[in-house]
Order: structure tokens, then C-alpha cells, then sequence
């Protein structure tokens, strides 16, 4: 037996089939994270210089070269508030009626399901069109923080959706026979049972929403602007922070510094956002037992 | 007093001497039956026929379940045990393109009225599945959630029963330090306790079992079967078992289902000992002598 093992053993230093996929995907992932990893050094490197408290909070000046991104990060901070509000009542919603209500096979459930898969490959600038034509123009909102807020929600839905579709299903159908043979309604069992079971995969798919909806400068040039003045409330036009790195990498010259700054803030506040999140979730789900 | 039946006062008596008379563990001939046999049925169920889609999966079974006592239905997989069970609590409500034809009485209660409320139905006739289903909660939210749902909110009264039903299944004494631990956190024979615990708080009158045992080691499987055995009496119980020599320990009366045609039928139905001892029907004869199935 130990001379079987040894053999084994010298065999496996040899270069076959199973070392070499070993090495590649080792490769890709080194690749991958060093990529990252080479983003973040080189947007810190270039960007730490100028972030300070003042960047923070003072307005821009001088077209965005000077001063600091304040209003900015006000404005981003309201078109989240906006988008979320109105898209995680409406994800939620339709993920209980997609996983719970609909009978399979049903094909008005089948529609919905096809119309997110579209939905969630449509390029966020006809998101950012058809934002401008309803919300701007046929609602009358203007260009403002509100118009760019529910372009966002309609951009995040589907993969709000799906997540929270995902989670609920995932959630063992004992719990639902269970549930019912103890005679507890259908709505017990969803608020009591389902949606907490659901709860990790609903943040995962929020935290992919704010990411995607925080990174977004096409759909919000059209609908939110780029005025980059202090809103004073949501029917302000207000400008978001991709749309302030984009304006000052691309239209202002000498605006790299603060671009680069604005760029590192935005990364780390997307960090923050994900770490709190995973950690409030866990903390959460311990209380209620969902984990043991 | 229950809301659904009639007086429960002629609830027939089990004597724990009658069950404990034979070994539990030995197959000898048992003196099946306790003297709770002033049958009186509680569940009646015509010419029942159960279809999923087109296709039939339970024809034309006819039976009483006598109140009080044990009743345990054999038979091989496939042969509809399971689909009966969730007739008698209408869980089959819940599984689509599931019809149910025939009249079935609960007591004074016609379970196809359309005006019936599932949700009390489902209080009175508890259901213990195969796989323990606890909830991912703690030992105490698992009783307490549905009570709550069925309108008992004071502490004291939650208190109260969530002890009482935890001590009827003989898991007071494990548990009561860490009532608020998870129930996920409990062995397999514990959380099946629990779940036996969660429908008696309820004070159901009819449980159903679907093979409780089958999942559970053998030592908690014995627990969890002395517990049944204690329920005679107290409870009307229906279980479905593939375990014969568990069926012929615990109860009162078998039912033998059998495939015929691919639909699902009850082959002979009686005392448990006449079942085991001298079925009528030669198919029964050799399912219960390890003949067939």
C-alpha cells in the first residue's frame, strides 16, 4: 500500500492533464484579482493626493478642477434614495408573486420572466432615453434627481428581481408544507418564513443593483443632468459622481486630479456599502435564527 | 371544545396496559387493539378518487378512522399512502391540477365544502411529515409562531403550552435550558419531536403522520414511537409507515394500499391483528409476510 501511494505520488509530479488545469485556473484567478488589484493602486495612487475633508463636502469650482465634489456626492446620494425606494417594493413584489403565485407553466408568468431577461440585457443608454421620454418630458419631471432616480430603478429591477426570485425559491418547500399544515396563512409564511430565508440573496442582488446603479453615467446624463450645483430637493437636476468623472476625464481639461479623487471615493464608498451590508445581514440573520 | 366537531366526551380510552402487554420489540402474536374498540369513526371517507392531471393516483377508497385510535396504512411505495393523508387536511389544495373526487366527512364537517375554512381545518387535523421541518427559528418561535397565527398572543398562555406540549413529547427536559437556541441546532429525533410538539399545541384532534420515523436512527426512531403510542386515546392518529413491524406495534388498525392499474387503491382494511394475522385478501396475506412488495 505505502509503495502504491509513493507511486502515486512521484506520478503526480510529472506535468499531466490534471496540474495543468490546476495551473490555469490558479493563472486565471491570479490574473483576475491582479487586475483588480492593479485598478485600485492605480486609481488610489493617482487620486489620494487630493482627497481630504474638504474634497468631501465643498462644492465644485471652476468646472470641477478645484474645489471638492460636496454636491455631488448629495445628489448620488438622493438618486440611490430614490431608485431603491421605489425599486426594492416593486422587485419584492414581483418576486413573491413570480415564485409563490405563479402556477408553473403559466404563460403570463413565463412573459414576465422573458420580459426581465430582455430587460437585463438592454444597454443602460435606451434605459437612459426612454428615462428621459417618460419621466422627463411625458411626466413633466424634468431633468431632475427624481427622473434619474426611477430610470435607475427600472435599470436594477430585473436583476432585483431575479436575485430575490432566486432566494425565495431557494428556500426548502418543507417549510412551505409545513407551514401550511399548521394552518398559518400564506402571508405568515412569506414574511415569517420566506423572505427572511430569502434575505442573503436579496442584499447580494441589492448590493449589484446599488453597484450597477452607482456606477451608471449614461442613463443619468439624460434624466438626472449635470448640474453640479447643491440640490435643493429631488425635483432638482443633480449631478451623479460617474457623471462628474466622466464630464471631467473626458470635457475638462486639467480635470484628472479630481477625477481620479472622485473615482477613489467612489470605490471606497461602494466597499463600505458592500462590507456593512454583508456584515448587518449576518448579524441579522443570527438574531432570528435563521442560521444556527 | 373544539370548533369544528362534536362532543369529544365519548373519545374512547386506550389502557397503556393493553399496548405494553406485548413486547415492543419482539413480533410474536399481538393482542393488537386496545379496548378503545367501541369503534366509533371519526373521519369517513367514500369512494374517494384522487387525480393528478388526468391521470388517477388514488381510486375508489373507502374507509372509516376510528376516533382515538391508531390507524396505520401500509403498503408499497407509489400506492397513494401519502396523496390520502394530505386529502384528510386538504394540503392537496397545494399541489397543481391535484382533483379530489368523493365525499369525505370529518366529524359533522364536509371537508370538499368550498365554505370551509382550510386554516381551522388544518389546526384540527396536524400533519408530521417524513423529513423533520422544523423552522429556521428558535425552539420557542417554532411553537410559538403558530399559535400566534391562530390568535393566542398572551405570554403567559404561550408560556403555558409551549411546556405542555414540549413535555408530551418528552422534550422538556432536553430543551428547556436553551429555549431560544435554534431548533436546526436539535438532533434528527429531537426536531421530529419538536415538530410532533409544534401540531399538539395546536390541540388538533386528528394527527397525521407520513412515515415519521423512516429518516430517524433507530434509537430515536423508538422514542419517537413510544410517543406515538402514547398519543391512543388521546389523539386520533393516521400513519403511514413502511416499517411492519412498527405499524404492528403501534396500531389499532391497518390499511393495506396496493397498485393496481397504476392508481393507487386500498386493498383490505381492519383490526391490525386481523391484517397481520389472518388478512383476507392474498395480496395482503404476502405484503405482510414478506411475500410481495
Amino acid at each position: 500500500m505505502p509503495e502504491a501511494f509513493a507511486r502515486h505520488r512521484n506520478f503526480s509530479f510529472g506535468l499531466n492533464a490534471d496540474r495543468l488545469a490546476a495551473l490555469s485556473v490558479w493563472l486565471t484567478a491570479t490574473a483576475i484579482s491582479g487586475l483588480f488589484l492593479w485598478l485600485l493602486a492605480d486609481i488610489a495612487w493617482r487620486g489620494i493626493a487630493r482627497l481630504s475633508w474638504p474634497f468631501l463636502t465643498e462644492p465644485p469650482t471652476d468646472a470641477g478642477r478645484t474645489g471638492g465634489i460636496g454636491s455631488i456626492l448629495v445628489s448620488t446620494g438622493l438618486i440611490l434614495l430614490v431608485a431603491l425606494a421605489s425599486a426594492v417594493p416593486v422587485g419584492v413584489g414581483t418576486a413573491v408573486w413570480l415564485s409563490e403565485f405563479v402556477r408553473p407553466g403559466s404563460a403570463f408568468g413565463r412573459f414576465v420572466r422573458r420580459s426581465l431577461t430582455v430587460l437585463a440585457g438592454v444597454p443602460s443608454i435606451v434605459f437612459g432615453l426612454f428615462g428621459n421620454a417618460l419621466f422627463c418630458v411625458y411626466l413633466g419631471m424634468g431633468f431632475s434627481i427624481l427622473s434619474g432616480g426611477l430610470t435607475l430603478a427600472c435599470m436594477v429591477l430585473p436583476i432585483l428581481i431575479s436575485t430575490c426570485e432566486a432566494g425565495l425559491r431557494s428556500a426548502p418547500d418543507e417549510y412551505r408544507l409545513a407551514a401550511a399544515a399548521l394552518g398559518l396563512s400564506r402571508t405568515a409564511a412569506l414574511i415569517h418564513l420566506l423572505l427572511p430565508a430569502a434575505t442573503p440573496a436579496f442584499v447580494a442582488g441589492l448590493m449589484l443593483g446599488i453597484g450597477r446603479a452607482v456606477a451608471e453615467t449614461a442613463a443619468l446624463i439624460f434624466t438626472s443632468g449635470y448640474v453640479d450645483r447643491m440640490p435643493t430637493s429631488v425635483f432638482d437636476s443633480g449631478r451623479a459622481l460617474s457623471v462628474h468623472i466622466y464630464d471631467l476625464s473626458m470635457n475638462v481639461a486639467g480635470g484628472d486630479p479630481n477625477a481620479h479623487a472622485a473615482a477613489l471615493v467612489l470605490i471606497a464608498g461602494l466597499t463600505i456599502v458592500n462590507t456593512a451590508a454583508a456584515g448587518l445581514t449576518n448579524r441579522w440573520l443570527r438574531r432570528r435564527i435563521i442560521t444556527p | 371544545m373544539s370548533p369544528l366537531f362534536g362532543d369529544e366526551s365519548k373519545a374512547p380510552v386506550a389502557t397503556e396496559a393493553a399496548v405494553d402487554s406485548a413486547d415492543p420489540y419482539t413480533l410474536g402474536p399481538l393482542q393488537a387493539g386496545p379496548p378503545c374498540c367501541d369503534p366509533e369513526p371519526l373521519i369517513r371517507v367514500e369512494d374517494l378518487s384522487l387525480y393528478y392531471g388526468p391521470k388517477p393516483a388514488l381510486e375508489d377508497v373507502t374507509l372509516d378512522i376510528y376516533r382515538g385510535c391508531i390507524t396505520a396504512l401500509i403498503g408499497p411505495s407509489g400506492c397513494g399512502k401519502t396523496s390520502f393523508l394530505s386529502v384528510l387536511n386538504r394540503l392537496t389544495d397545494l399541489i397543481p391540477g391535484c382533483r379530489v373526487s368523493g365525499r369525505i366527512r370529518l366529524g359533522t364537517l364536509d371537508l370538499h365544502d368550498p365554505n370551509l375554512d382550510v386554516q381551522t381545518l388544518r389546526r384540527e387535523v396536524g400533519m408530521i411529515f417524513q423529513k423533520p421541518a422544523p423552522f429556521p427559528l428558535s425552539i420557542r418561535r417554532n411553537l410559538e409562531l403558530p399559535l400566534r397565527e391562530h390568535g393566542v398572543t398572551k405570554r403567559s398562555e404561550l408560556d403555558g403550552v409551549l411546556e405542555q406540549a414540549l413535555r408530551d413529547v418528552g422534550l422538556w427536559d432536553e430543551v428547556k435550558e436553551r429555549l431560544d437556541a435554534s431548533a436546526l441546532a436539535l438532533s434528527g429525533g429531537q426536531q421530529q419531536r419538536l415538530c410532533i410538539a409544534r401540531a399538539l399545541a395546536l390541540k388538533p384532534r386528528v394527527l397525521l403522520m407520513d412515515e415519521p420515523c423512516s429518516a430517524l436512527d433507530p434509537i430515536s426512531s423508538g422514542v419517537v414511537e413510544d410517543l406515538i403510542r402514547s398519543l391512543c386515546g388521546r389523539y386520533t392518529v393516521v400513519i403511514v409507515t413502511h416499517n411492519l413491524a412498527q405499524a404492528r406495534r403501534i396500531a389499532n388498525y391497518a390499511g393495506f394500499f396496493w397498485v393496481r392499474e397504476r392508481a393507487g387503491c386500498l386493498i383490505e382494511f381492519g383490526r391490525c391483528h386481523q391484517i397481520f394475522e389472518s388478512p383476507t385478501h392474498a395480496l395482503t396475506a404476502a405484503y405482510v409476510s414478506g411475500g410481495r412488495g
